[in-house]
């Protein structure tokens, strides 16, 4: 167990239409002071003042940031990517933005963002793939699995837009495909 | 359109960037690693260049390649009042502001395909004070410092724009701007009657006048902290007391030591006043 508790450095949830509801029932049950960090990165209009940072804060005590340029990556900290940006890692100690191309008619992208999780953190991560309408993150959470990190996508089942998550079980053989509360409780034994 | 595989390593990188210093004097050695990766696969993707060594050697070999490979490595998406609440509050409490001076000199480092350049304009022109005024454009692509001269637009991007500036404060019309033919849009050339478009390098190049404004969006994400602070310094050199320094949404100076002289405009605009 205790090999277990410093396994996972970062944990990432990607998710679009939908995703919001899984989000908010993952969120309230994250273990807090833990030494890992956890980033959300979910498809949503550039509005100014957006309310995602404030809706996540009053669901758990872990600091709650949207990521500004070469932000530092620390752990008990939960991340929201920023609208408009694509969201890189330097290195295991650094974010960094890039505001290149839309990719699957998205920017953030959450395969662009799962693509540098895995390149970064490799083993020590853990990629979760949620509800959505397009195939975004599918991609990106194979190579994921292809660093030896760990794989999740809700189960399509209990998605309000089957889509995205179904894409990736699609695309490969995906480590575990889980309720939003198993989700929950998953991560609560991986670094609990 | 499906992301690449990762191809390029770290090493890769490294070597590309010593030859396109060494042989031909563009210095990418202090950019942030993780989006350059990317450019360098997507270009190779884009290519169809079978390895890494296939690139380098076409670099190499062909110095006509180089401007395509300066071009496809730097990111030059930009949008017309991106961020519609900064020109917002560029309208409401900087114009005022610069309307007082009797000469408006205005700098966009590195303005891409110079979207933001004419939205500059149309505000300067609203106030009533592009008659008075200079916006010199800098990229470090030669072809996008064309395009800036032509003044046309893909159309298609018209109704996001034109959403943009009504979300900006403007009032009239956006398509009284432009004229439409086929598939793109002309602006107005009285926009461009004061803006001079020129190739400068912010890594390599200096200050080369003083301005009242100095707008860099979204260029200094691409740079690491080392070139963040040089690059910063550059401007703080270039701009006027009490002049206006104007950075992208998520961009920050607090890392920068020019930052102490510096005051935010406004709670969330990155906006900020020099003040000594």
């Amino acid at each position: 167990m205790a090999q277990d508790a410093v396994k996972y450095k970062m944990i990432v949830m990607g998710g679009s239409a939908g995703s919001l509801d899984a989000i908010l029932k993952i969120v309230p049950v994250l273990p807090v002071r833990s030494s890992t960090s956890f980033l959300i990165v979910i498809h949503r209009k550039n509005e100014p003042d957006s309310l995602l940072t404030e809706l996540l804060s009053a669901r758990t005590i872990m600091p709650v940031k949207e990521v500004e340029d070469k932000e530092p990556i620390l752990p008990n900290h939960l991340y929201v990517a920023p609208p408009d940006y694509h969201l890189l890692m330097e290195n295991q100690h650094w974010f960094s933005l890039d505001s290149s191309e839309k990719i699957h008619y998205s920017r953030p992208s959450i395969d662009v963002t799962f693509e540098s999780v895995a390149e970064t953190f490799g083993p020590a991560c853990v990629g979760i793939l949620l509800s959505g309408a397009n195939a975004d993150g599918a991609e990106g959470l194979k190579k994921i699995k292809g660093r030896k990190g760990l794989t999740v996508v809700q189960d399509p089942a209990t998605a309000d837009v089957q889509y995205m998550p179904q894409a990736a079980i699609d695309l490969f053989a995906v480590d575990k495909v889980l309720a939003p509360g198993a989700i929950a409780g998953l991560i609560g034994t991986l670094i609990g | 359109m499906r992301t690449e595989p990762i191809i390029v390593k770290d090493e890769d990188l490294d070597v590309l960037l010593n030859m396109l210093f060494e042989k031909y004097g563009y210095d990418f050695t202090n950019y942030a690693k993780a989006s350059l990766k990317r450019r360098v696969n997507r270009l190779m993707v884009i290519d169809r260049l079978p390895s890494f060594a296939e690139l380098l050697y076409k670099i190499k070999g062909e110095p006509d390649y180089l401007p395509h490979v300066v071009e496809q490595i730097t990111v030059n998406v930009t949008e017309m009042f991106r961020d519609p609440l900064t020109f917002k509050t560029i309208r409401e409490k900087v114009l005022p502001i610069l309307a007082t001076h009797p000469f408006i000199r205005v700098w966009h480092a590195g303005c891409a395909s110079g979207e933001e350049v004419y939205s500059m304009a149309i505000l300067l022109e609203e106030a009533g004070l592009l008659h008075k005024s200079l916006l010199y454009a800098t990229d470090l692509n030669p072809s996008v410092i064309e395009n800036i001269q032509k003044g046309i637009f893909p159309l298609s991007q018209m109704k996001q724009f034109s959403e943009n500036y009504i979300l900006s404060g403007g009032k009239k019309q956006f398509s009284d701007y432009y004229t439409a033919k086929y598939d793109w849009a002309k602006f107005d050339d009285k926009l461009k009657t004061k803006m001079i478009a020129a190739t400068h390098n912010l890594v390599s190049d200096r200050s080369f006048n003083e301005f009242q404004i100095i707008f860099c969006r979204n260029v200094l994400i691409y740079f690491d902290k080392v070139l963040q602070d040089k690059v910063l310094n550059l401007f703080d050199e270039s701009l006027e007391k009490l002049g206006f320094l104007v950075l992208g949404a998520k961009e920050n100076i607090r890392f920068s030591k020019m930052a102490k002289n510096y005051l935010p405009i406004g709670r969330n605009e990155k906006i900020w006043r020099k003040m000594l």
